[in-house]
């Protein structure tokens, strides 16, 4: 106390000084630095807005490019499983149910096994294995997508052909009704092992933004659930889960945005084949596997059209995928917050 | 027990406890020679005391002394954590708190406790309270009723929140989502209640209700309270333990130990010239 006490006149003393010394100084350094100042914000203002300006470039490019088909069939492109650039008659149904059913199977494949990392990882994993584990799923995340599509077409294809599908004919095709989903011959590429393949490839996206949640549960919660005789599965699936559960669908959402528009991979396992068959061994196609498929052999305009609005119909159902996602993990954010 | 029978004790040398104190009640809690250890970071020291069957101990103590560690070692909440460990000997009645085989939902079951900030979990009011109740078995819906309306009335809530129990338990404020916190650990009909810095995130009308509720209370639990408001320790409770540095410097009766400490550092934290 005496020290503080002693030090204490010489601190105004000290303001005082450099509050003399100010304005002298700094009236031409303020000038200068205005002019800097308001260059430095229009520099960064103009970068920000660079990302509307590209994205809304390819929404405006995207609907040009369409234009000719938009006009010709009209909503009926959506509905038309036709797909015949002899006839120039085409319609974008067997890619868009593609699209949606590979991405869709995907996520109930991806998704438990997902949460299931996520809460190995937040409560049960030893504290050593916590950081390899992660780290590995993150690694999965970032191999390149033209590695899971020849791993898919030259090692699951053949296992799924040999294995997995005579399985499912055998057991669930006899099924009545759900039988038809796993009817006819074992092709091995085809919607099924795009579907595992997307799984594989969502994964990480699932488990990563599932961990993130769980550990923002407040520790306190978890311990007044452990402290009232919860077991780990009770304080999880009631208190961990409700809590979390905004976040958890927006991180599943991220990674069905991204099984939405994955090209490469897809292309390799599904078949391209464009009809739409009610059994997930069939080949099929997606609008992306399309795209990158035809781009080449587009010779005709509406062709090319036909392609451009594929595109367009990819990137609408993808933008409300993500912004969904986005908001949902913005609830979350913000309620863990509060 | 008075002032005259603790202060015709023999002033033992500190850090020992003031036997005699705790001696006129059954102690429901003894805890002998305790040591607790983060990792290698020593946070208990051969800490002993006894927690006297319904009454209030209150924990007092500048931060980092150890007060809330030695309350979690009571209901073993520190076992969640790996690298955390306590030596020594803990008992709840003949039972052995630290032992291996320990059933830690039931002991929790028998020691509940409330924290520092509200906990409501994410679903209605009624199924917190219900919630912990259903955990140990099955119970016809009218008995639940009954359960529920009784926790919350013993929580000094039921009046505010009997036509709304279908609602979250985040839409309650502060002070009721604490009571409801309370009914929740009271719905287990526990034996031990512990409670850590309980109005700390409350304002003062919110922190005397709980006040009053913890009195009424102990009628009927043994409670431990930690916390950092002096002047609740002296109103609530009939014992209070001063914690400094990981060992208990004093314990006694709380009039004795907030009118006649006995050892110095003791006098100069509730003087105030320090913590």
């Amino acid at each position: 106390m005496a020290d503080i006490a002693d030090a204490s006149p010489i601190q105004p003393a000290h303001a005082m000084r450099v509050a003399f010394a100010a304005p002298a100084d700094r009236s031409g350094a303020l000038a200068r630095l205005r002019f800097a100042d308001a260059l430095f914000e229009r520099a960064t203002f103009g970068a920000a807005a660079l990302v509307p300006l590209v994205m809304s470039g390819i929404l405006v490019a995207l609907v040009v490019g369409a234009w000719p088909a938009l006009a010709k069939f009209g909503a009926g492109f959506l509905f038309n499983q036709v797909w015949n650039p002899v006839t120039d008659n085409f319609g974008g149904a067997a890619a868009i149910w593609g699209t949606i059913v590979t991405a869709a199977l995907a996520m109930a494949l991806a998704g438990p096994i997902g949460l299931g990392i996520a809460i190995f990882l937040t409560e049960l994993c030893p504290y050593s294995l916590r950081r390899p584990i992660g780290t590995a799923i993150e690694l999965l995340a970032g191999i390149p997508s033209i590695i899971y599509g020849i791993w898919g077409l030259f090692v699951l294809v053949p296992l799924v052909q040999a294995y997995v599908q005579p399985a499912l004919i055998a057991t669930l095709g006899r099924v009545p009704l759900a039988g038809a989903l796993f009817a006819g011959p074992p092709y091995g590429i085809g919607v099924l092992s795009a579907a595992f393949v997307l799984a594989i490839m969502v994964l990480p996206f699932v488990a990563a933004v599932a961990r993130d949640v769980f550990e923002a549960a407040p520790p306190l919660l978890k311990e007044a659930a452990y402290g009232i005789g919860c077991t780990r599965w009770e304080v999880m699936y009631r208190v961990v889960l409700p809590f979390s559960r905004v976040g958890v669908a927006g991180g599943m959402i991220l990674g069905l945005g991204r099984a939405l528009g994955e090209t490469m991979a897809v292309t390799f396992v599904i078949g391209n084949a464009h009809r739409i068959s009610a059994s997930l061994l069939a080949p099929g196609t997606s609008i992306s596997a399309t795209i990158a498929n035809e781009f080449t052999e587009a010779t005709t305009d509406m062709y090319r059209a036909a392609l451009f609005e594929l595109g367009l119909i990819l990137f609408a159902i993808t933008f409300v995928a993500l912004a969904a996602a986005r908001w949902m993990l913005s609830r979350a954010g913000g309620r863990v917050r509060a | 027990m008075t002032d005259m029978q603790a202060a015709a004790t023999p002033a033992p040398p500190p850090p020992q406890p003031d036997a005699a104190s705790a001696a006129a009640t059954r102690p429901k809690m003894t805890v002998r020679g305790l040591d607790f250890f983060y990792g290698a970071t020593k946070a208990l020291k051969g800490v002993s005391i006894d927690l006297a069957e319904r009454r209030t101990t209150a924990f007092i103590g500048p931060s980092g002394c150890g007060k809330s560690t030695l309350l979690r070692v009571l209901n073993r909440m520190y076992a969640l954590y790996p690298g955390q460990r306590a030596e020594g000997e803990v008992r709840l009645d003949d039972m052995d708190v630290l032992a291996e085989g320990v059933d830690l939902d039931a002991l929790r079951a028998r020691v509940g406790m409330v924290f520092q900030k509200p906990t409501p979990f994410p679903m209605s009011i009624y199924e917190n309270v219900a919630f912990g109740v259903r955990l140990y078995g099955r119970i016809a819906k009218s008995e639940m009723d009954g359960r529920v309306e009784s926790a919350l009335r013993r929580s000094a809530l039921w009046d505010e929140v009997k036509d709304k129990l279908g609602t979250s338990g985040l839409g309650l404020s502060g002070g009721q989502q604490q009571r409801l916190c309370i009914a929740r650990t009271v719905a287990l009909s526990p034996e031990v209640i512990l409670f850590d810095e309980p109005t700390s995130a409350l304002d003062p009308i919110s922190t005397a209700r709980i006040e009053e509720l913890i009195d009424e209370l102990s009628e009927d639990y043994t409670i431990a309270i930690v916390t950092h408001n002096m002047q609740q320790a002296a109103r609530i409770s009939e014992f209070t333990a001063f914690m400094y540095l990981g060992e208990l410097v004093e314990f006694g009766e709380t009039g004795r130990v907030f009118t006649a400490p006995r050892d110095a550092r003791t006098q100069n934290y509730i003087t105030g010239r320090f913590g």
